[in-house]
């Protein structure tokens, strides 16, 4: 019993590392004196304030934290509505259609969305001379897919709803809105918040789609890193992907957190 | 029966192919305690969500206080219901659960206040205004439930299944508990049971239905003594069914039927041998195959603490019972 119990957490230590160990390194080398990515010459502190020093990349960081913001609140308003009426409204004609509709962004290869989006701006632009490609075109975009995360979340919560608290509020006196407000919503407000931050992370590292409708003279911090290693990488690269770690695992916590909590 | 302050006509309501309830007549006095007896599938939970406005019927009338309930949301209904689950909002104390329903009236800080109190008074709650339903027990939580759907003062309450997720102890106290408030307060209750003895014990009147039919309505006494098909006497108590042929039964409580070693001087006796006692300390019950018939049920109250049982397993007795010990029934 022992050994295999040893065996079975030399491989748990095994896969564990396969995943965290590159993570690990990336984090490590962001404190690395040396400008080489790849030899490590002492401790220093170096990078991290070039890096904060650095506009052009904290300005694309800005901009990429506005539209995870902006885009994240979008689709958890719109991805509430869609999972409440998946969930709640009364079997109407197309429904398993338009659930498959809602799920379609999720498994869409990102190049196609890209690609059906930047001709979706550039018509628009067109015929309606609008929107210019940039912030609000790539608010949209990312609003697109990541609306169906929240939708599927808020779907899966109100399933296992006990229907009976909305009806004990009706019964109650609360008209429908009033029962939406001071119970249901209340109720899934974790998943809500879960949904929130799924959608911003999603936001915050999209590269593919964004370059598609980004526009010219538009650059979020995937397209900038991006670009950054095609010239060659620099340690600060390191302390930008360190932060992007922590703000994710931060985020991945909340999240759990949020949707445990009954 | 006083003034109705409840009346269905025909109501019927289908899901899918089956018929949950199906053309459904039925008068509630005001102040009664009504309960809607079945088993589980007989349309009695339905009913209740009718009057509570959650269903809307396929075809007939409902009429609560002689207004027509046909265009009335369930939330402008004069009724509240306590729910099965209890249905307690659980990121409310227990206060803002008890004021939920005075909030939504638009009520004044205050009374709503004074109300709360009075109301968790009545349920003998006081203290625990400041709880969370997860951190009471159950049998908090089902007061909570009355004093949540009583604080708006119904005409009429609907109670599903009240007491089934009690446990037996507690339920027998808080069934003397609920018909003591339904008389101090002169409200109309209309209950849902599966559990016979609940209905009898509690009801002023009661409705047994079946397959979505009411199969009889009366007072307990009504049902249990007269009933109206094999159905309810089998459903309502035990009975022993005996066919009398011509589309005639006589339904007959095994209490009413004596056993005696010698021939009784009854109106009715037949012999039979005993197959089995079951000994339920304030009675027993004794299975007795009687020759050329069907296996009867008598009852017999233990009165005596030291008898010895004079009747076993196996032994020779007569069965005995008067001419109008039973019930006649056509159906």
């Amino acid at each position: 019993m022992r050994s295999q119990a040893r065996f079975a957490f030399t491989l748990l230590c095994f896969g564990y590392a396969f995943l965290y160990v590159p993570i690990v390194l990336v984090m490590a080398y962001s404190f690395n004196a040396s400008r080489l990515v790849t030899v490590w010459a002492g401790f220093s502190l170096h990078w991290w304030r070039a890096l904060f020093h650095n506009d052009a990349m904290l300005s694309a960081a800005w901009l990429s934290l506005r539209i995870a913001l902006v885009s994240a609140t979008c689709s958890t308003v719109l991805g509430l509505a869609a999972g409440y009426a998946l969930a709640r409204a009364p079997a109407f004609l197309g429904r398993t259609l338009f659930g498959s509709l809602v799920i379609a962004p999720m498994v869409m290869p990102e190049v196609v969305m890209g690609i059906s989006m930047l001709l979706l701006f550039v018509g628009a632009e067109r015929f309606l001379g609008g929107p210019d490609r940039g912030f609000l075109t790539i608010v949209i975009a990312h609003t697109t897919f990541s609306l169906s995360f929240v939708a599927i979340v808020v779907q899966a919560r109100l399933a296992d709803f006990d229907r009976s608290l909305e009806e004990a509020a009706m019964d109650l006196g609360a008209t429908p809105w009033a029962t939406f407000r001071t119970v249901t919503l209340p109720l899934i407000a974790p998943a809500l918040g879960s949904g929130w931050l799924l959608a911003f992370t999603l936001s915050l590292d999209d590269l593919i789609m964004t370059q598609f409708v980004a526009g010219a003279d538009t650059q979020t911090l995937p397209m900038r890193v991006y670009s950054s290693v095609r010239l060659g990488v620099d340690p600060q690269v390191n302390v930008l992907a360190t932060l992007v770690v922590i703000v994710a695992a931060t985020a991945l916590v909340v999240s759990g957190r949020l949707t445990r909590r009954r | 029966m006083t003034e109705p302050i409840v009346r269905l006509e025909g109501v019927a309501k289908r899901f899918g192919d089956v018929a949950a309830v199906d053309g459904v007549d039925l008068e509630i006095g005001t102040g009664e305690l009504f309960a809607l007896l079945g088993g589980s599938g007989c349309g009695k939970t339905t009913l209740l969500r009718l009057l509570a406005g959650f269903e809307a019927p396929d075809a007939g009338r409902i009429l609560i206080g002689g207004r027509d309930m046909a265009d009335v949301p369930p939330h402008r209904r004069p009724v509240n219901m306590m729910f099965q689950s209890y249905a307690l909002f659980p990121h409310m104390d227990v206060t803002a659960n008890i004021a939920y329903g005075l909030r939504r009236e638009g009520l004044a800080r205050g009374e709503i206040a004074t109300r709360v109190a009075e109301a968790l008074a009545l349920v003998k709650l006081d203290g625990l205004g400041a709880r969370r339903p997860a951190q009471l027990s159950g049998g908090q939580r089902q007061r909570v439930a009355l004093a949540r759907a009583l604080v708006k003062r119904p005409k009429l309450l609907l109670l599903d299944e009240p007491l089934a997720a009690l446990d037996r102890k507690l339920r027998e106290g808080t069934r003397f508990e609920l018909v003591r408030l339904q008389e101090q307060l002169g409200l109309t209750f209309v209950m849902v049971t599966h559990d016979q003895e609940e209905a009898m014990s509690m009801a002023t009147r009661l409705a047994v239905m079946n397959a979505g039919r009411i199969a009889q309505t009366g007072t307990p006494h009504d049902l249990y003594e007269r009933p109206a098909s094999r159905f309810v006497a089998d459903f309502v108590g035990i009975a022993n069914i005996l066919d009398l042929g011509d589309g005639r039964w006589l339904a007959i409580r095994p209490e009413k039927i004596g056993l005696s070693v010698d021939r009784p001087e009854t109106a009715h006796a037949i012999a039979g041998n005993i197959l089995d006692v079951a000994y339920e300390g304030d009675r027993s019950l004794y299975r007795v195959a009687v020759k050329g018939g069907p296996v009867m049920l008598v009852s017999r109250t233990n009165m005596l603490r030291l008898e010895r049982e004079s009747f076993g397993r196996g032994q020779h007795v007569w069965l005995g019972w008067s001419s109008d010990a039973g019930q006649v029934l056509n159906e």
